[in-house]
């Protein structure tokens, strides 16, 4: 392994990787910031590239650096216009924009980038030492328990919502479950609930209803209520304000050290990776958060901010586990990075340890490479990524319409995803005047088609609902979620207890 | 009627279509040899129709007690909607309707350029020499990154150029 590790290093500090990693990381930074070009189809467009080189180290270390920049940039543009542009960052929006909104953008940023920094390099120092062991493990998950995994993730909404909320955070999940079953779906070659729409055939994009659901209704409040545009603070001096105190950073340490880990562990699973992660990583910070803890989540709360950054990186580190020793990719992008190995006449795989041993560690080496290149070129760019909230109403709510309007353009070539856009947006907007949470409808769609595969897979393989309690580990993810369900209303009906007590005291 | 139960209302709704397309017209569409599957198109979208109607029903009950519906202290009233730019918001609306529809007969450059100068209009621009250049250029830089740079296509000018 030490042999392994030198090998790796020195590969991957010649001086053509490291402007690899530079050029990748800028690249991947600056595009991940359009809405709509997510780490999945940056990687696609960079393999034309990727494969001139030629060299299969050195074209790895450039996609690796185009990765993590591309979620760095994914992440900028959900805190500060409120456009998710991909799944794994939905859950940064969450406390993110309201961070920018009360003039901290700089703040948030750099928490995102200390965040996504240590998510990574921690996830790649366990990719180092558990990848071989851990690939074991997660073949052990069937499709019993991914089909349970996403109902623990459908059922934490509950803790995403306040209290009282919980009906309505459900009723969005069911809508958004829905959502995700028109159209055609991989299991069944006939399309469903289309109505006969011939658009609706290939089914909603994510990137179409993520910017209807927050873009969308956030420009319009924008255009409806000009003192919104105004920050409070926006005197120019608190934007720049981008260190991070001492209290913060004691406050955010722990949170970063957790996530880390559940995040490199939930991305080990092949599945939905990075987006599980963010999503679990934040309602569990949540539930562990006390009194004003929790009731600043989602109304700006660093620590909410810190917890899916820093889970969706670990994760994504966590994917290359099943990628890298059983040549199985856990997610979209992995897949796509495992059509460039084998373009490049690599074959991931349990031999790649032994026949490729320099590839092997120079791709982990990039990791961390990877991540220290982006918090360095980020880091003082920060200021200037921030200085674009300060472009006046009059042009900035045009663009932020335009971009949205790109976004969901670009992915599919579809007019049509235009006035869908433009129609669910005015639908977002009107649900959100009546105090419906959009959030749970957008991870009902995201998780949807994968509860359903999985529960078909299940359910084909033992011909009825039997896994349920035929797996012990099925049977206890499914009663968690169950708990998970009713735990809001359990503590509600504790505080109301105490409180009766509190005043028969008096 | 508050707007709270009136979703919940259009909800439940829609959860029976969806209910009645899984129930009644998708069972009708399957096969004879497909009857012994455990797993059918139609199985969760069955459950999501019920579970739909009941979460429904639960909200419809809880908004009418008072509790729920309060909302942030800088988020919009819906009982005062007319202190509100109303007709600016629509006119985006619209405009954004048009550009959809005329994004592929007119071209990428020109209807991004003019959906940019009037979006700014509607809200109240009125530096042209500033606003047009800036349109320009950034619609311009835009089409250059997505299909030079980036190799998807954008048909950039009218269909008969």
């Amino acid at each position: 392994m030490v042999e392994g590790i030198l090998a790796g290093l020195s590969t991957a500090f010649s001086i053509q990787n490291l402007l690899m990693v530079v050029a990748g990381c800028l690249i991947g930074t600056l595009i991940g910031m359009l809405p709509g070009l997510g780490p999945m189809s940056i990687i696609a467009i960079m393999i034309p590239i990727a494969i001139q080189i030629g060299d299969p180290a050195a074209a790895l270390i450039l996609l690796a650096g185009v990765y993590y920049g591309a979620i760095f940039g994914g992440s900028t543009s959900s805190i500060l216009i409120n456009a998710p542009g991909v799944a794994g960052t939905v859950a940064t929006a969450f406390d993110g924009y309201p961070m920018a909104r009360q003039g901290q953008a700089g703040k948030a940023l750099t928490v995102a980038a200390i965040g996504s920094f240590s998510g990574g390099t921690i996830g790649a120092i366990l990719l180092m030492g558990f990848a071989p062991g851990l690939a074991t493990v997660a073949l052990l998950f069937h499709s019993a328990e991914y089909f349970a995994l996403m109902v623990v993730g459908l059922a934490a909404i509950a803790a995403f919502a306040g209290s009282g909320q919980v009906a309505k955070a459900l009723m969005m999940t069911v809508l958004g479950v829905m959502l995700a079953t028109v159209g055609e779906s991989a299991l069944f070659n006939a399309p469903r609930f289309t109505f006969g729409v011939y658009d609706l055939q290939s089914g909603i994009s994510f990137i179409t209803l993520a910017m209807a659901l927050f873009a969308l209704p956030e420009a319009l409040y924008l255009v409806l209520n000009p003192k919104r545009s105004e920050r409070e603070g926006n005197d120019g001096g608190k934007i720049a304000n981008l260190r991070i105190t001492r209290e913060e950073a004691r406050e955010i340490a722990p949170v970063i050290g957790r996530q880390s880990l559940q995040g490199f562990f939930i991305g080990v699973m092949p599945g939905a990776g990075a987006t599980i992660a963010s999503f679990l990583g934040y309602a569990v910070e949540r539930n562990i958060a006390k009194g004003e803890d929790r009731a600043k989540f989602g109304k700006g709360s660093i620590k909410g901010l810190a917890a899916p950054e820093t889970a969706n990186n670990a994760a994504c580190t966590g994917s290359f586990v099943p990628l890298l020793t059983l040549g199985i990719p856990g997610s979209g992008t992995t897949a796509i990075l495992l059509g460039a190995l084998i373009a490049l006449n690599v074959a991931p795989g349990p031999r790649l340890m032994v026949d490729n041993p320099s590839i092997f560690w120079a791709v982990i080496i990039s990791m961390y490479l990877g991540n220290v290149v982006l918090l360095i070129l980020n880091l003082p760019l920060i200021p200037y990524i921030a200085k674009l909230l300060e472009i006046t109403r009059n042009y900035l709510i045009p663009f932020i319409l335009f971009f949205t309007m790109m976004g969901s353009y670009i992915g599919q070539n579809n007019a049509t995803e235009l006035l869908l856009l433009t129609g669910m947006g005015l639908v977002a907007t009107i649900m959100r005047m009546a105090g419906y949470p959009l959030a749970p409808m957008l991870i009902g769609f995201i998780l949807g088609p994968l509860l359903e595969n999985n529960f078909a897979r299940a359910m084909n393989l033992t011909d009825g609902i039997s896994f349920i309690w035929q797996r012990p580990m099925t049977l206890a993810l499914l009663v968690f979620a169950v708990v998970l369900i009713f735990l809001p209303s359990i503590r509600a009906g504790f505080a109301r207890l105490k409180g009766d007590e509190a005043a028969r005291g008096d | 009627m508050t707007l709270e139960r009136a979703i919940a209302l259009v909800f439940i709704l829609i959860c029976l279509i969806y209910g009645y397309t899984a129930f009644v017209v998708m069972e009708a569409s399957i096969l004879p040899f497909e009857r012994n599957l455990a797993f059918l198109p139609n199985v969760l979208p069955k459950w999501l129709s019920v579970v739909g109607v009941l979460v429904g029903l639960a909200v419809l009950i809880q908004s009418g007690s008072g509790t729920g519906g309060q909302t942030a202290d800088d988020d919009i009233d819906i009982g005062n909607l007319r202190q509100y730019k109303l007709g600016q918001a629509v006119l985006l609306l619209v405009l954004m309707i048009a550009y959809a529809l005329l994004l592929r007969p007119v071209g990428f450059l020109t209807t991004t350029t003019l959906f940019l100068i009037l979006g700014a209009m509607i809200l109240g621009e009125r530096r042209y020499l500033v606003l047009v250049p800036v349109a320009l250029l950034s619609a311009f830089l835009i089409w250059y990154l997505v299909q030079e740079v980036l190799g998807i296509f954008l048909r950039p000018w009218p269909w008969f150029v």
